[in-house]
């Protein structure tokens, strides 16, 4: 394993030096009372600069990204990030801006926020966007405060309860926990489809919504979703869309078309920008009109032939972050949009939903597929037929697909599988590609009945074996501290 | 799986072993085998009033974690503090390593609990 | 410009080989009436050249940090990043990872977070740090969040208006929660009303806040507060500035349970305010409540120093309803670039970045004053400063036009940051500028 920084280095290597102010140097201890100043050296790095850049770049080289290989991690959409938005997002004119510069100074940037704006309601079929949310999770929140808002605005102060399907991402319930709502968890169907009966004999006037994935966590699509929004509606409730697995309908149907109020949408999985490692992500909200003045504040508007910001929202919810939005990531996601174009967003739902079906066709013989029927971007395999007898589990699978050069599928997810192995090639995939993961595959499925230590032990070609995650958990060491 | 005559017990799978009006509290057997390694044990706080199905601390393993509820109402007179540094004690013995002694506020509570033999059919029903 | 390696022909092949005739039949699940008839309405496709030139002409549209020097600070510096951070990031086995959920094939990733969250904890002198935030307002929102949902009965959260107004409006937000009640407590001359904040404090307090320096860039004195707080079992919460840290008190230091903070001015461009990096850091008996991803040293089969996401527990795809926290996708590549950041300035270098940006901040404390103009508090300020002036805005399209970046716009003021990157020279244009001595 690689030496951490702080195990590199001698006093003194460092070679970072400021021009000289071509002022007196101001002695600390008589410009600022000493109750100000800190008494413990922070004891950072010493490196030379070539010492430290070879040390990122060997961390680099035990980093597995898409530019690395096939990466079907399902519900995250790991698509292809295209070369020339990393390069536009690094234009001074862009990455170069503060936040707080008068409008006048920054309108191309503006018009960037403002087309954005239009752009994602077009696609989804709402009235509205913000694009103040810095991740999913982060626009799953920001779109539970606007329901929350919307109901106390009506004087409904009853509406303490908020639905999730027992397939649901765990963020689903943990944003409405946080908004302070009681979850309400709705059943799945034997399809894999949220349950209607389910859903009708739990809503009632206490509950403030419904979030739901479409296509869901199973990679399904919930092909009730007029009833169910019917229901709700009904009931007085609203719907929420969790944009995780849009990549599945994009440019074919719409949430705002399906009757859904509120929706986020994912910049770093539908709209190819990187995900960096865990982020950034960007997680823009979109609404129907008459959510439109519980947005947060401030929106981009177009004034005449100028851009400006509109802070004049009395309702609005007010700020979920600082700023306006992870601009740096809502621009690739702008370029890749010009990029495609209508047709080409359609054009890339149809090869992601064409990829999932093709591996899906190919690896029925060999493994179990709970739902075995048409699916979306994604779908979901299980080890029930490497099970027995050598106890081979889903995460056996997972490890040996390393030694193959892949990076695993999503695994123990959803909750509702048992064993599940969730998995999304994306349409930046070709057959070719596919065709190889999917030998690797079939490979591991007889690996597993007659060589199974091949998977028991796996991986054995990586820089580690597996990890005692038990030992991190029980004993701690979050933080390298000196012998 | 072990399931203790002498002990009464949870749909929750909390064990309480009543000694007047004192309980000694734990999990049993089988919430720590479906947990798991266990790595961290939030122990009630000491002297808080509980009530019956109330939670009172947590049970964490590396993938799962389960809510302890009080299996009766009372006050927490002592914690195990043991498990703060060897949660995995609950997993080698969960019978023999209690996590909290309830005092009793009503012996009434302990009519709504479970016998080893109903406990063992209501475990069986969940396999 | 397509990014789909298989062209029609091949997806004909793979639609043959399920019996499938067409793309539509892979959509026969969607009833008709909900499908696109007409197409999107967007802009028609680009190849890559004209995107280019697209992106370009948006840039050049916008007047940059690097065409004018920006005075401009308010939670947001124009810092100086080593040319060898942007390259490193540029490595593609990080910024197109996702989190490391498998960690034979991530070591690479969870190491650099392992050792971000060391340097998170060196400068605040914090016990634990997570793997970051989203930013430094939605990390103080989370940490009185953590308060409130810790001690029972505990919602009170008692915090000075002299933090950043954008940290109090996210706060707001957050408190639609019902679990918090804020108390906002009006400083005096440009400081928190220690004593006012004091008297706020009961047993119902969840955490008192201050932030160093704070919005007008003044020095808090947190003494009393902390001790205040602490008497009556509430949270010491401390929004701290992370390059200023190489020379003032860490929240370690003066007592802080929770230090959190804006990582931008650590290696992050501006970027018109995002992406940027929330850091949060804790006493260590909080290291199991805290929010969002923890990476954690263990060992593998082979006894092998390795790192894995750990604590996991906490987090809401175990935790789901009763998760303290709803946060997934953090700001890894950001957080990586601070600790890029850092190795490359060094613990001397981070010293004299910070030295100078109070050096010149003295030393343009002094030059609008003898240009005639008055800062609108008289105290003991690091970096930035507000500084009087009849009419803000009309001040700053005056500089604009003098090709400077102004200031932040107070009701009376202009609050001015100084970092590395300013000059002598660009200052004393600045107080020419501001003190009427330059024509428009």
């Amino acid at each position: 394993m690689s030496k951490l920084i702080f195990e590199k280095g001698v006093k003194g290597s460092n070679s970072f030096r400021l021009p000289s102010a071509g002022l007196p140097q101001p002695d600390i201890n008589h410009t600022l009372p000493p109750i100000f100043l800190r008494h413990k050296d922070t004891d950072l790095p010493q490196l030379s600069e070539v010492e430290a850049v070879r040390h990122f770049t060997e961390l680099s080289k035990l980093a597995y990204g898409v530019d690395n290989g096939f990466y079907p991690l399902g519900s995250c959409t790991m698509k292809y990030s295209p070369k020339i938005n990393e390069w536009a997002a690094r234009l001074p004119g862009l990455a170069a801006l503060h936040p707080y510069q008068v409008p006048e100074t920054i309108q191309g940037a503006l018009q960037i926020y403002y087309e954005m704006q239009e752009f994602l309601a077009e696609i989804t079929g709402m009235d509205g966007f913000t694009l103040q949310p810095a991740a999913g999770a982060h626009g799953e929140m920001v779109g539970v405060m606007i329901i929350k808002a919307y109901h106390l605005y009506q004087g409904d102060r009853e509406r303490t309860k908020m639905m999730v399907p027992d397939s649901a991402h765990g963020t689903n319930p943990a944003t409405a926990n946080m908004i302070g709502f009681d979850v309400i968890e709705v059943k799945s169907n034997q399809r894999g489809l949220v349950d209607l009966d389910d859903l009708k004999s739990k809503m009632n006037k206490e509950v403030a919504g419904l979030m739901l994935t479409n296509p869901n966590t199973l990679g399904l699509f919930e092909e009730e979703i007029q009833d169910i929004a019917a229901v709700v509606h009904e009931a007085g409730g609203l719907l929420y869309y969790d944009g995780a697995n849009l990549n599945g309908v994009i440019g074919v149907a719409r949430p705002g078309d399906m009757g859904f109020d509120v929706i986020h949408v994912n910049l770093h999985k539908t709209f190819s920008t990187p995900h960096g490692g865990g982020g950034p992500g960007a997680g823009p909200v979109g609404v129907k009109e008459h959510l439109l003045p519980f947005l947060p504040k401030p929106l981009v508007v177009k004034e005449g032939e100028l851009y400006n910001f509109d802070y004049d929202r009395p309702l609005s919810i007010g700020k979920a972050r600082n700023f306006y939005g992870n601009f740096g990531v809502i621009l690739k996601a702008y370029a890749y949009i010009k990029a495609l174009g209508g047709e080409g967003l359609k054009d890339a739902c149809q090869n992601a939903v064409l990829n999932a079906n093709y591996m899906r066709h190919q690896l029925r013989d060999d493994y179990n597929i709970p739902l075995d029927r048409l699916c979306k971007h994604e779908f979901i395999i299980n080890s029930k037929k490497q099970a027995d007898p050598h106890g081979i589990s889903t995460m056996d699978i997972a490890k040996r697909l390393i030694d193959y050069g892949y990076h695993p599928p999503t695994v123990y997810f959803p909750l509702i599988i048992s064993e599940a192995m969730m998995i999304e090639p994306t349409e930046t995939e070709s057959k070719e590609r596919l065709d190889d993961f999917i030998a690797a595959m079939k490979i591991i499925a007889k690996e597993a009945k007659e060589a199974p230590e091949l998977l028991l032990d796996a991986p054995h070609n990586a820089v580690i074996r597996r990890v005692d995650e038990v030992k991190a958990a029980r004993k701690p060491v979050v933080k390298w501290e000196a012998p | 799986m072990n399931i203790p005559k002498k002990l009464l017990y949870t749909k929750e799978h909390e064990w309480i072993k009543v000694n007047g009006d004192k309980g000694h509290v734990g999990i049993t057997d089988y919430a720590q085998h479906h947990l798991g390694d266990i790595v961290f044990v939030e122990l009630p706080e000491l002297d808080e009033e509980v009530a019956a199905g109330e939670s009172m601390g947590v049970v964490e393993s590396v993938k799962a974690v389960a809510t302890l509820f009080s299996p009766v109402s009372g006050q927490v007179m002592e914690v195990n503090e043991e498990l703060e540094e060897a949660p995995e004690l609950l997993n080698e013995d969960p019978y023999g390593n209690w996590i909290a002694i309830i005092e009793l506020s009503d012996q009434g509570d302990l009519e709504g609990l479970m016998s080893a033999d109903e406990y063992k059919s209501y475990c069986e029903t969940l396999e | 410009m397509k990014y789909i390696p298989n062209p029609p022909w091949v997806a004909k092949d793979m639609l043959k080989t399920m019996g499938l005739n067409s793309l539509d039949d892979l959509f026969s699940d969607i009833k008709d009436d909900l499908k696109i008839k007409e197409g999107l309405t967007l802009p028609p496709a680009m190849g890559e050249m004209e995107l280019r030139s697209c992106m370009k002409d948006l840039a050049l549209r916008n007047i940059s940090t690097e065409d004018y020097p920006c005075f401009l600070g308010a939670g947001a510096y124009d810092r100086y990043i080593p040319a060898a951070v942007d390259q490193l990031l540029l490595r593609s086995e990080f910024y197109t990872a996702y989190t490391p959920y498998q960690p034979e094939i991530s070591q690479g990733i969870l190491q650099s977070i392992f050792e971000y969250q060391t340097m998170i904890c060196k400068l605040t002198g914090m016990d634990v740090s997570n793997a970051s935030m989203y930013d430094g307002g939605s990390a103080l929102a989370e940490a009185c969040n953590l308060a409130c949902n810790s001690g029972k009965e505990r919602r009170k959260i008692i915090i000075s208006d002299t933090v950043h107004p954008e940290y109090l409006e996210i706060l707001k937000a957050y408190s639609l929660s019902g679990r918090m009640e804020v108390v906002l407590v009006p400083g005096r001359e440009g400081a928190a009303d220690i004593d006012a904040m004091v008297a706020e404090i009961d047993n119902q307090t969840a955490a008192a806040i201050i932030q160093q320096p704070n919005f007008f860039g003044v020095l808090e004195n947190g003494e009393k507060l902390e001790q205040a707080v602490h008497a009556h079992k509430g949270m010491f919460i401390m929004a701290v500035e992370p390059v200023s840290l190489a020379l003032l008190k860490s929240p370690g230091e003066w007592g802080a349970d929770i230090a959190v903070g804006e990582g931008q001015p650590l290696g992050c461009s501006l970027s018109l305010g995002g992406p940027y990096l929330g850091f949060f850091a804790a006493r260590r008996d909080l290291m199991r409540k805290i929010p969002g991803r923890i990476v954690g040293q263990t060992t593998d089969l082979d006894g092998k120093r390795s790192y894995v996401l750990t604590l996991q527990a906490r987090e809401q795809h175990i935790r789901r309803e009763k998760a303290g926290s709803n946060i997934c996708s953090n700001e890894a590549l950001c957080a990586l670039a601070a600790s890029m950041y850092l190795a490359f300035v060094g613990e001397e270098g981070l010293k004299e970045i910070a030295l100078r940006s109070h050096q010149l901040a003295l030393y343009a404390g002094k030059q609008v004053e003898e240009a005639g103009l008055e800062l609108k508090y008289q105290q003991p300020y690091f970096m930035e400063f507000a500084v009087k002036v009849s009419d803000p805005a009309a001040a700053n399209q005056k500089l604009l036009a003098n090709g400077i970046i102004g200031g932040y716009q107070l009701e009376d003021a202009l609050l001015l940051a100084f970092t590395e990157k300013r000059s002598r020279a660009e200052i004393d244009h600045l107080a020419a500028v501001l003190g009427g001595k330059m024509d428009e």
